[in-house]
């Protein structure tokens, strides 16, 4: 039993990785109808500015993650400017193999960056770890945890009561109709694309802070958002958390368990369940868990 | 006032569709603007809000005052702080959003609270207070089209453009839609207003524009043209009086203007 629930909890933090780059993959996608393939070299920035903040210029944890935070939302910015609002009016397609070229380019960026050495940050009490009825959870893995439910509030109240929060949803759903209302779509787009920055960067300093911090093809953790927002419906930001999550989770529960319990599915297993669970759930419903259909009147 | 000189618009850089158009709507009026499908009456309503440029289009000759301030070369979200409303064709409300916050949308540009403009919306519609917390797409087509022209309102314009605001409503609701036009222009707001249903849009507006092919091709007070034998013809219909289309050579039946 302990086993089971120590698999929970560590699928649940790895999960709240996934939903940070879900949440971002949402942004974009509501408010451009644009999926961003530039996710994972966000991530991968994200994480090697804190890494900058944190090791060459030395300064401590939180700050480096506010650090990394403007910085990738600033990157995110820089982006949609140059890459993406040139093309606004071309097809969503074409838009989205763009993001795929940004994507390359910034990864290329990066790894000249960091060479062939794991980059890490510094995090407070870094080594400890806390115990309690028999499960461990490291201090990284806590502050990981804490930081994405903070996030998603935060963000859900900005969407729900702030007044420009309001008129990113309305650009979503009508740019002609949000412009007659005076709202700016331009300007909106880049704030989409700088929260996207944002949560990649979070979601990067805390694989920078846990584990073998980032390397060459860490980029990959990030494509695991992909079936969690097709998991959790690509337009909902509470289907991108618990898609997110259900990743996470259902990945740590086949690498604890599929060995025994199923090991004719071979090694590795935990890799292809995240998809195999989105292919069980495109089955049931096509949009996702919380992927709104049209709201029309019949 | 609202003043337009010698409009001309393209689309697709080839397309010519307001050829010269030039309109004058005074402080505190109505004034309607009609005209069959195609004579390019919405055109000239994203003229004035600039909403032209997300449809390809161009104005390439004359000018726009807004209340002597050239508009012409200014973006949508200008025009609106400026104070031009547009409640575009079809409504077009925020189907997903709750009926206030398509309210709060519309007052997007406006500093500080907006309590109380939405207050004065729900006055003018008491059926959007009792709905406020619905999904906007699910109400009727009436309330919908309420939504819309108070979500314009909570900017407060000086002016409205309402686009076909009959579209689509059942005759008693197109009385009451009437009604509040009418309402909101006796609380200081200039309207144009832009529509098929000639009659209704006759009786209220002090001054009626007719247009066709993307020019102007009348202009008279309301009074004079519901009189009109022309306009009666080929807008308001003429029951018992009507001409019988049968006996008409098919060329006859289309109506040549002099302009």
């Amino acid at each position: 039993m302990t086993t089971f629930f120590q698999a929970v909890l560590d699928g649940f933090a790895q999960g709240s990785i996934y939903a940070l780059l879900a949440l971002g993959f949402v942004m974009i996608y509501k408010a451009t109808l644009v999926i961003s393939f530039a996710q994972p070299a966000l991530m991968v920035c994200g994480g090697l500015f804190a890494h900058h903040a944190s090791r060459v210029w030395d300064i401590p944890f939180w700050p480096s993650l506010a650090i990394a935070v403007l910085c990738g939302a600033v990157l995110g910015m820089v982006v949609e400017r140059l890459a993406l609002r040139p093309m606004v009016g071309k097809p969503v397609f074409t838009l989205a193999i763009i993001t795929i070229g940004v994507d390359i380019a910034l990864r290329v960026l990066a790894n000249r960056y960091m060479g062939a050495d794991p980059r890490g940050v510094t995090y407070p009490n870094g080594g400890r770890r806390y115990e309690f009825l028999g499960l461990s959870i490291s201090h990284q893995r806590l502050g990981l945890i804490a930081v994405t439910i903070v996030t998603v509030i935060a963000l859900a109240l900005f969407f729900r009561y702030a007044k420009t929060g309001l008129a990113m949803r309305a650009t979503a759903l009508s740019q002609e109709t949000a412009l007659a209302q005076g709202i700016r779509v331009g300007t909106m787009f880049a704030l989409a694309w700088a929260i996207a920055g944002g949560l990649a960067a979070i979601a990067g300093t805390f694989v920078a802070a846990t584990g073998a911090g980032i390397e060459q093809n860490t980029w990959i953790i990030a494509l695991k958002a992909l079936p969690a927002i097709i998991i959790g419906g690509l337009d909902s930001i509470p289907g991108a958390v618990v898609g997110g999550i259900l990743v996470g989770l259902i990945e740590s529960l086949t690498a604890v368990f599929q060995p025994d319990v199923a090991p004719w599915l071979g090694n590795n297993f935990a890799l292809v369940a995240p998809y195999a669970l989105m292919f069980l759930i495109l089955l049931v419903k096509p949009y996702g868990l919380f992927g709104t259909k049209e709201v029309e009147r019949v | 006032m609202l003043e337009v000189k010698n409009l001309e618009v393209v689309y697709n850089d080839v397309i010519l569709v307001l050829r010269g158009v030039s309109l004058t709507v005074p402080d505190g009026s109505i004034v309607a603007l009609l005209g069959a499908n195609g004579a390019g009456k919405t055109t000239l309503l994203r003229a004035l809000s600039g909403l032209l440029d997300i449809h390809d289009g161009e104005i390439t000759k004359g000018e726009i005052h807004l209340a002597g301030t050239p508009i012409h070369h200014a973006d949508a979200p200008k025009i609106v702080e400026a104070g031009l409303g547009q409640v575009l064709e079809g409504r077009r409300v925020f189907g997903e959003f709750t009926v206030e916050e398509n309210l709060r949308v519309g007052g997007h540009t406006r500093k500080g609270g907006l309590n109380e403009a939405i207050e004065e919306v729900y006055e003018l519609f008491p059926v959007l207070k009792e709905r406020r917390k619905n999904t906007a797409g699910y109400l009727s087509g009436g309330e919908q089209q309420m939504l819309a022209m108070g979500r314009a309102l909570v900017a407060q314009p000086k002016i409205l453009l309402l686009d076909e605001p009959s579209l689509g409503l059942a005759p008693r609701i197109v009385a009451q839609i009437k009604d509040i036009i009418a309402q909101i222009n006796e609380r200081g707001t200039t309207v144009l207003l832009v529509e098929q249903n000639a009659t209704m849009a006759l009786s209220i507006a002090d001054h009626g524009y007719v247009m066709e092919h993307g020019k102007i091709v009348m202009d008279k007070p309301a009074a004079e043209l519901l009189e009109d034998e022309d306009i009666r013809d080929f807008y308001l219909g003429r029951g018992e009086a009507a001409t019988s289309y049968r006996n008409i050579k098919h060329y006859k039946r289309r109506k040549r203007w002099l302009s």
